[in-house]
């Protein structure tokens, strides 16, 4: 029995080892290695240097950037998780009705989801451009004069947000559609026979019932909006001055590590965005339990 | 009675249609500018259809960038992901979900950890490591931050649980050992999972647009994502052009999601869930 015992220890050890391997080394040893990295000075090609926390204190007492940085991500999250899921969980209680064409509407909220983000980004900037943009021609046709939604630093933050917004409705629609549809038959079909309006089903069946999925999409739209980089990186030029009124942590990050070599300063950044995501993540798990209802 | 309903649906409809639109509308007004000329997308107010249909946007593009590497670069990073991915986290999976052994917690959360990191975190070392072996500017090097997927084992740990104790038991009797039963038994029966996780990957794979960017700086080695976004700096005006780039990064992805659509769709639906 022992030998048995040992021996699936072997077998198991040797499934595991493969991807234990590859997460050991791909990104458990990374996180450690940024935080070192961020207490330490490394640019170009020199050996890096120890300097205490001197990149946090860059970050937080410098030009601002990072301030901004950490702002633009912030709006960007507060608005579009909510605006985002409440259309999601619209399309879908819609979806979820005897309706005709229900695949041909499924496949068209799904298109921008498996649309890489460059190409995207190339679209929207087609859409937005100020003189010869569809976006404001319509606008100028029902009076408006359209803004420079790219290039002003009032409307950059809001172009990037919708963008975000349309492209993750079809996403979360979906996994919103097999909540709905996981919901038993019976409660409503009880609730029917006690009377119920179509209104009450929907307020007091379908909404609590479908609150674990809709907690789940809040909390991975959450964690992706604070890492938005791909629309910011694609859509606004490096060069352009309204950049600073959209540039996120992630971009930041980019910036510093990447693109200005300055690698200890870019970990830092990364870092922060950790303890965020961390701290998040730990807020909702407790909130979950005062309106998440498990059936 | 009879009418409100018939009301209430007419406006359901109305509000689909109009979401459908929204989102469907940005590709036709692209698509429809690649065959334009540049004259065409310089009227106010737009012309619609292009006088026309001239592919030769399409020509210019295919020739000013190697969009046939961008594009087997792609496939074969996503390939090398999906195959390496989906058959070394179902091993995971399998021995998590069924197998007991010492520091099978410890080592569960370990695989778990990343789930709840930003991969951004990663990036530098992980690029830090990939030069260290010389693997920038190759296909593999472009696959390696995929190639484990905390989230494959977590999902595929979920399909294991679920398969009756039975099974196992028989195959013990009949004197298969772990690796004939994981083959031969138990991989058939999660293949709704496997499938989930290959869409996944893949996705994943063809929308990443950071790592690329660093880990692949020469043309040739670059996928569609990162070698549009060397379009979009190069050829910033020309528009026609631009929405020529992109509908050949869309066009095929998008055939291969109007085949596969029910398990792409399927596969969201039951990860959702679970996770």
């Amino acid at each position: 029995m022992k030998k048995q015992k040992r021996k699936e220890m072997l077998w198991a050890y040797l499934f595991i080892f493969p991807s234990v391997f590859l997460i050991l080394c791909l990104n458990i040893w990374p996180v450690i290695q940024t935080i070192i990295f961020s207490f330490q000075k490394i640019e170009g090609f020199l050996p890096p240097q120890w300097n205490g926390g001197k990149n946090y204190i860059t970050l937080f007492t410098g030009k601002n950037e990072f301030a901004k940085a950490l702002l633009n991500t912030a709006i960007y999250a507060v608005v579009t998780v909510p605006i985002g899921t409440l259309l999601s969980l619209i399309t879908a209680v819609f979806l979820n009705r005897q309706i005709r064409f229900k695949s041909f509407f499924r496949v068209c909220f799904f298109i921008p989801v498996i649309s890489a983000p460059a190409a995207v980004a190339m679209v929207w900037r087609w859409l937005y451009n100020s003189d010869f943009g569809i976006i404001n021609y319509v606008l100028s046709m029902i009076g408006i004069e359209g803004p420079n939604w790219i290039g002003s630093n009032k409307c950059v933050l809001l172009s990037i947000m919708i963008v975000g917004i349309w492209s993750m409705v079809g996403y979360n629609m979906v996994i919103l559609l097999a909540g709905l549809q996981d919901i038993p038959g019976v409660y409503y079909e009880a609730a029917r026979i006690d009377g119920a309006s179509e209104r009450d089903c929907f307020w007091k069946i379908t909404l609590p019932l479908v609150s674990p999925t809709t907690f789940f999409v809040v909390l991975t739209t959450t964690i992706s909006a604070l890492q938005v980089f791909d629309n910011i990186y694609m859509m606004v030029p490096s060069n352009s001055p309204s950049l600073k009124s959209a540039q996120s942590i992630v971009y930041l990050y980019y910036k510093y590590t990447f693109a200005q070599q300055n690698k200890g300063l870019g970990s830092a950044v990364a870092v922060v965005l950790l303890t965020i995501v961390l701290i998040l993540t730990v807020i909702q798990m407790k909130a979950q339990k005062k309106w998440v209802i498990y059936q | 009675m009879k009418t409100g309903k018939k009301q209430k649906d007419g406006i359901i409809y109305l509000l689909l249609i109009l979401g459908a639109f929204v989102m469907v509308f940005p590709f036709i007004w692209s698509f429809l500018t690649s065959f334009k000329n540049l004259g065409e997308t310089l009227k106010v107010p737009p012309q619609i259809l292009p006088s026309l249909w001239d592919p030769v946007n399409y020509i210019t593009v295919w020739n000013k960038l190697p969009f046939l590497h961008f594009i087997w670069n792609t496939l074969l990073m996503m390939l090398i992901r999906m195959v390496v991915a989906v058959f070394i986290s179902a091993m995971a999976a399998y021995a998590f979900a069924r197998m007991s052994f010492p520091l099978k917690n410890f080592w569960f959360m370990v695989c778990l950890i990343p789930m709840m990191v930003p991969s951004q975190i990663y990036i530098l070392p992980q690029y830090l490591t990939v030069s260290s072996l010389h693997l920038n500017n190759t296909i593999l090097g472009l696959a390696i931050p995929g190639l484990a997927s905390t989230f494959g084992i977590f999902l595929l740990r979920q399909f294991f649980m679920t398969i009756p104790n039975d099974l196992e038991e028989a195959a013990v009797l009949d004197g298969c050992n772990p690796c004939q039963i994981f083959f031969r038994i138990m991989l058939p029966l999660v293949k709704s999972g496997l499938v989930s996780l290959a869409i996944f990957t893949a996705l994943f794979a063809y929308k990443d647009l950071l790592w690329p960017l660093i880990v692949n700086t020469s043309t040739n080695k670059m996928p569609l994502s990162s070698g549009l976004a060397l379009m979009q700096g190069q050829y910033t005006t020309n528009y026609p052009e631009l929405m020529a780039g992109a509908m050949i990064a869309i066009i095929p992805i998008l055939i291969i999601f109007l085949v596969f659509q029910k398990q792409f769709v399927e596969g969201i639906a039951t990860t959702g869930i679970k996770g």
